[in-house]
């Protein structure tokens, strides 16, 4: 009986089930990439097309704005509505209104808060616990609970009868101290206490009184904090609705953040967005350039006290 | 055997974090001490001026039936506010459950998102750094710019919105009135809060992501464990701490919402939060006495946030 040999079936060898292995793997890792890179692509889109079609709808011409399909770039530009709103007086007041508001009430935070936190962070005495507490919490006070009291206290209707401050912008400037001052207590203290001892110390050998170790040492190395903490402080202030809508009621007293929300055309069918779009764009855009320049400097302060590590 | 005592000398005051002037014992530490109460001082006076004063004339006024800028004598009325809000016909209860919807909905998908663009950035890649400039920049937009350019996208003829949705990706048969409608405006809302907010969510997250070591990741690695089990096993439980703080911080800034919600829709009903209701009742009616009713119920919600919070934060350990 013959009996066949049939040839050995080829067998894969070690080498090829690695090439094979190698091929899928590399297919998974090409496809994690290209996953990747689409979620890149839209965060990028989600966060940042907003404000890109306020840009486009600020400089749409009206005839077109209302078009549809809507146009995604526009191929002329219209700057009709940007002239609208500087040529517009209560725009340019409420400009002036939100500045002086937001300096101003930045700069008592940051003065009263640069020497309490001076207090918190590098003096030990008996109280700072419960201070530092009531501060932090303060950060977190919501500002309706006090409306109403607020508004009677601004017209003088409380129990020490002060002169009616009601569409003022005094009015803003001191209650914008409400989450000005602790914010910038608290993110100061922080500031403070991160700073190493040494230079204290020599000063104090020296003979330095407090006062010196202060003005001459500390603030100036606090000088950072207080500009990243100040920056933030007045973003708050720039963009606060419930207080400045509450407490005036005219363009004199009005801020930025009002008029636009009040940007109402004259009849129902009158919707002047393309203005609004382009106020909305000049209010913003020197805040985003701020941000993006103290970028590093404001995540920091954002985080600072709120993660421990 | 004779116990060996060691004394343990306090560390010295230099050594702890920062303080040159840890307890110096007599005179020079009891004016330390006056020193420091008398730079913390002018803050606490403005605080209590500002914020504690007015928040006392709340509770009281609450239990009032002042009416604002009236000369009417105002009366003391107990209870009387509180019971007619927590009646069953009383615009309370909707804007309770209104405000809930808001404060979990945001929540829950701001930090879902959150977490995703912050283990995205956490990762190395190029051009990660123009990825986290980008995500500030909704961060960096006031919140009323914010509502207003949601607004306009969400015009029911020509918003940009319904112009992707119907016209060119054909996904809808009809364009919506996101806004108008009672069903789709809550959600419409919650959406431009979700876009404005999640990248404060994704830092925070970042940071406290960023506290990882590497290490226990190679470890891992090393183990044969996937990023998913990575992920799970290993980056949850060590963020933890920063997520709850997160977590806390946004909730007790969403329960008291009001800019995005007064521009977008108004006092309107279907979208109205307990802060319009608040502040509808104190300036709009002018009833003062009501108004702070609402007003002490909010501030007691988010007042139990807030010591959740602070008690996170542990203030004593700074």
């Amino acid at each position: 009986m013959a009996t066949t040999v049939s040839p050995p079936r080829p067998r894969s060898t070690e080498r090829d089930q690695a090439f094979v292995h190698t091929r899928r793997v590399n297919i998974g890792k090409l496809l994690g990439r290209v996953l990747f890179w689409l979620l890149i692509a839209f965060i990028l889109v989600y966060t940042l097309f907003p404000f890109y079609w306020a840009i486009v709808s600020s400089l749409t011409f009206d005839s077109q704005l209302f078009n549809t399909p809507a146009s995604y770039w526009p191929s002329k530009l219209d700057w009709s509505h940007y002239q609208y709103i500087f040529r517009n007086n209560d725009f340019l007041l409420a400009l002036r209104n939100s500045t002086i508001v937001s300096v101003s009430t930045v700069a008592i935070a940051l003065a009263l808060g640069a020497i309490g936190a001076y207090a918190l962070g590098r003096l030990r005495f008996r109280g700072r616990t419960i201070a530092l507490y009531v501060i932090l919490s303060m950060t977190m006070f919501p500002a309706v609970a006090i409306l109403g009291s607020l508004f009677q206290m601004i017209r003088g209707d409380w129990l020490l009868h002060t002169p009616n401050i009601y569409n003022t912008l005094t009015a803003l400037i001191v209650t914008y101290l409400t989450f000005t001052l602790p914010f910038t207590v608290w993110v100061l203290t922080n500031f403070f206490m991160a700073m190493p001892g040494e230079l204290e110390e020599a000063a104090l050998v020296d003979g330095a009184g407090p006062f010196r170790v202060f003005w001459q040492i500390l603030l100036p190395l606090a000088l950072p904090g207080l500009v990243t903490t100040g920056l933030l402080a007045f973003i708050a202030a720039w963009n606060e609705f419930l207080f400045a809508l509450t407490f005036t009621n005219s363009a004199d007293a009005r801020t930025v953040q009002v008029a636009i929300s009040q940007f109402a055309g004259r009849t129902q069918f009158d919707q002047p967005y393309a203005n609004r779009m382009a106020a909305s764009v000049v209010v913003t855009l020197p805040l985003i350039i701020l941000v993006l320049i103290f970028q590093r400097r404001i995540l920091a302060g954002l985080t600072t006290g709120a993660v421990k590590g | 055997m004779s116990e060996v005592g060691i004394e343990v000398a306090p560390l010295p005051a230099s050594t702890k974090r920062g303080s040159a002037w840890a307890a110096p014992a007599g005179a020079i530490g009891r004016s330390r001490e006056r020193l420091g109460w008398l730079l913390i001082l002018p803050s606490l006076v403005v605080v209590v001026i500002v914020a504690l004063f007015p928040l006392f004339e709340t509770f009281r006024l609450s239990l009032t039936n002042t009416r604002l800028a009236s000369a009417r004598e105002p009366r003391f009325v107990g209870f009387a506010n509180y019971e007619a809000l927590l009646a069953a016909t009383s615009p309370f209860w909707g804007a309770l459950r209104n405000t809930l919807e808001f404060t979990i909905a945001s929540v829950a998908l701001e930090t879902i998102l959150g977490m995703i663009v912050a283990l995205v950035i956490h990762s190395n890649f190029k051009g990660r750094g123009m990825v986290r400039a980008a995500i500030l920049v909704p961060w960096a937009i006031p919140t009323v710019v914010s509502a207003s350019m949601w607004q306009w996208m969400y015009h029911d003829v020509f918003g940009v919105i319904n112009d992707l949705l119907v016209n060119r990706l054909h996904i809808l048969d009809q364009k919506v009135a996101w806004l108008a409608n009672p069903a789709t405006a809550l959600p419409a809302i919650i959406a431009v809060d979700v876009w404005k907010t999640t990248p404060f969510m994704a830092l925070l997250l970042l940071a406290g992501l960023q506290v990882i070591p590497g290490d226990v990741y190679e470890a891992s690695t090393v183990d044969g464990a996937n990023k998913w089990q990575q992920f799970w096993q290993i980056t949850l439980p060590l963020i933890r701490p920063a997520l709850l703080v997160a977590l806390i911080f946004r909730t007790l800034d969403a329960f008291r919402v009001f800019d995005v919600i007064y521009v977008m829709k108004g006092e309107a009903s279907e979208t109205i939060s307990l802060a319009v209701l608040a502040r509808r009742e104190l300036i709009g009616n002018a009833k003062l006495g009501a108004g702070s009713a609402i007003s002490v119920l909010i501030f007691l919600c988010i007042a139990a946030l807030v010591v959740l919070y602070t008690r996170m934060v542990r203030v004593e350990e700074l």
